[in-house]
């Protein structure tokens, strides 16, 4: 079976640059996956989505879609995409089921199945009641739901998405990515680029990280955030014996095996001092392996010096962190 | 693996043969957005074609003729000039404005650069709709001249060839817009059309014949430049037998050239502003 997408050392250098803005890459996704392309602005990805969409020429490499060399054959990949644009660029002469229903005329939908096809998806995308006004009167949200809905007029067999999510509200964020997944559900293959974790973390079935024109990991979100050493980490707050000391139970805790790093989280400057609170210790344990395997050791550990663990919280790594090993930099 | 090369031949070998009945389909498509879009907009459209000649064919043919500061059949020497700076610049704008704001700001043509057609086709659509609006402007001035002038000189065996003109100053306007639009940015708009339409419409022989100005050479020199020029001697030529002008096939070649020269940079401009 062919790849839906397959990306083989594409290179791009826009002219009048020192460097390349897709330096190399190669990815494959397959039929029905939902791929996601992570990274800071100025990564590639748009370049990448951009070479894919036939809207960029490629220096060299090979990139195709459903099969077609975009290359070669722009003509007929951009009948089996679809392309969703970071900026609304909706046709403000017409309404919104014109819209949809010149999109699908461009691609040769018959004007029965045309008609129909825009009735289902302004049904499916929540704008039936405001299918005759024109898209100037269209918020944000509004547009960004057409832009995608129009994209599903032809059928196509691969869905490109370039930042679907910046600047909807929570709601839009999450509708579309119903409707997303919907799409896959209908044998879509989407390949989405962001730069939000969450997104990437939540509806991608596997995520190209990308910064500076490369990919520098690739795996499901489950598997990036597992490669990741020391990421785990378990909070502890901990209340000690009269006798003990702060220090000594640190020490202690260095030792168990699994632990990589203690570190010490300063108490809140407003929390009272003297009682109770001065004999209270916070720290932040950073661990090789899962962290719920190590509750028992460490609250047996702790009981046996006359410690009480009075707070516990377990924490997963996130893409985030990923990006930030991989790269040394925060995403933003 | 030979059952993946297998695989992998079949959609290319289907695209190819499906791309150029698809092309066209995607062609007539978009010609037709944009008839409906003009049917939509029909009063719009017609004030922004007609008014501009009506006045320029009522102030310099009638009020000054009635007046007595023009001589002879002055109306019917501006008749054809009009006519053709209207098809001309009608095609010409109907190009390079929206073209300009397309591409440097609203973007609302990349869904047609994404319709399953080569990227060349849509600048030609965009020449072929901009030249159907301009041969409709330009027939209209027919009637509007009668109702102005109370005459047109025209005799029926001169129709095939005052089309002919009208068709190629129409394509010409449409490709020069075609370089002019895709060249221009938003912010530069303004500017370059005071610097290019004012001198297009004053040295375009519209309002005098080119061989009269022989004591003037210089100006006839630049007048010679301009494509328009050609539209309104060749029109002349055939409303205004009598009159001395440019021979016909050398109005008609010039017009070739130049709009051989205009689609071949226009198209240019066009896959440049298209395609990263």
């Amino acid at each position: 079976m062919t790849a839906a997408v397959e990306v083989i050392g594409l290179v791009k250098r826009y002219p009048k640059r020192p460097d390349n803005a897709v330096d190399g890459i190669s990815f494959a996704v397959g039929r029905g996956e939902i791929f996601g392309l992570l990274g800071p602005n100025g990564a590639g990805k748009t370049t990448t989505i951009g070479v894919l969409t036939t809207r960029v020429k490629a220096t060299s490499g090979t990139a195709t879609v459903g099969g077609i060399d975009v290359r070669a054959h722009p003509v007929a990949a951009r009948a089996r995409l679809a392309v969703v644009p970071q900026r609304v660029n909706l046709d403000r002469s017409l309404t919104a089921r014109q819209n949809l229903v010149f999109h699908a005329a461009y691609h040769g939908v018959p004007v029965a199945e045309r008609n129909r096809r825009a009735d289902a998806v302004l049904e499916q995308f929540g704008l039936a009641d405001r299918a005759k006004d024109k898209v100037d009167f269209y918020s944000g949200g509004m547009g960004q739901r057409l832009l995608i809905a129009r994209a599903m007029m032809h059928a196509p067999e691969v869905l490109f998405l370039d930042e679907p999510s910046t600047g909807l509200d929570p709601a839009a964020r999450l509708f579309v990515w119903d409707r997303i997944r919907e799409m896959r559900q209908n044998g879509v293959t989407i390949v989405l680029t962001t730069h939000d974790m969450d997104e990437a973390a939540t509806l991608a079935d596997r995520v190209g990280i990308m910064d500076h024109g490369t990919v520098l990991a690739l795996d499901t979100p489950e598997a990036l955030t597992r490669s990741l050493p020391g990421s785990t980490t378990l909070d502890l707050t901990v209340a000690y014996a009269g006798g003990d000391t702060a220090e000594a139970i640190v020490e202690e805790l260095s030792s168990v095996a699994g632990v990589e790093q203690v570190e010490r989280v300063t108490t809140a400057p407003d929390s009272p001092a003297g009682g109770t609170a001065a004999r209270e210790l916070r720290v932040r344990l950073y661990l090789t392996g899962e962290a719920a395997a190590l509750i028992a050791p460490v609250t047996q550990l702790l009981l046996a010096r006359g410690a009480r663990v009075t707070g516990i919280s377990l924490g997963e790594p996130s893409l985030e962190d990923v990006f930030i090993s991989l790269t040394g930099r925060d995403l933003r | 693996m030979t059952a993946g090369i297998a695989v992998d031949a079949g959609p290319e070998a289907a695209a190819r043969s499906g791309d150029t009945a698809g092309a066209l389909r995607a062609f007539v498509a978009l010609l037709w957005r944009d008839v409906f879009v003009t049917g939509r907009e029909l009063v719009a459209f017609l004030a922004q074609v007609i008014l501009q000649p009506l006045f320029l064919l009522f102030v310099f043919g009638k009020v000054l003729g009635d007046l007595g500061y023009t001589q002879g059949n002055f109306e019917q020497v501006l008749l054809p000039g009009v006519i053709a700076f209207t098809a001309f610049l009608t095609a010409l704008q109907n190009v390079a404005f929206p073209l300009v704001i397309d591409f440097s700001y609203t973007k609302e043509i990349e869904d047609r650069l994404m319709a399953p057609l080569p990227t060349w086709l849509v600048a030609v659509e965009k020449i072929v709709f901009a030249t159907l609006r301009a041969l409709i402007a330009a027939v209209l001035m027919f009637p509007l001249g009668y109702w102005v002038l109370g005459e047109v000189s025209i005799t029926w065996s001169a129709v095939p060839a005052v089309a002919m003109f009208l068709v190629l100053g129409s394509l010409v306007g449409a490709a020069l817009g075609l370089t002019l639009g895709t060249l221009v940015t938003a912010s530069k708009i303004n500017l370059v059309f005071a610097i290019v339409l004012t001198p297009l419409l004053f040295t375009g022989s519209t309002q005098f014949p080119w061989v009269a100005l022989d004591d003037l050479r210089w100006f006839q020199v630049i007048c010679a430049f301009n494509p328009l020029t050609y539209v309104s001697e060749g029109m002349r030529a055939e409303m205004l037998p009598s009159l001395e002008h440019i021979p016909v096939w050398v109005s008609a070649a010039a017009l070739l050239c130049f709009l051989a020269l205009f689609l071949a940079v226009g198209v240019k401009g066009f896959l440049r502003r298209a395609i990263d």
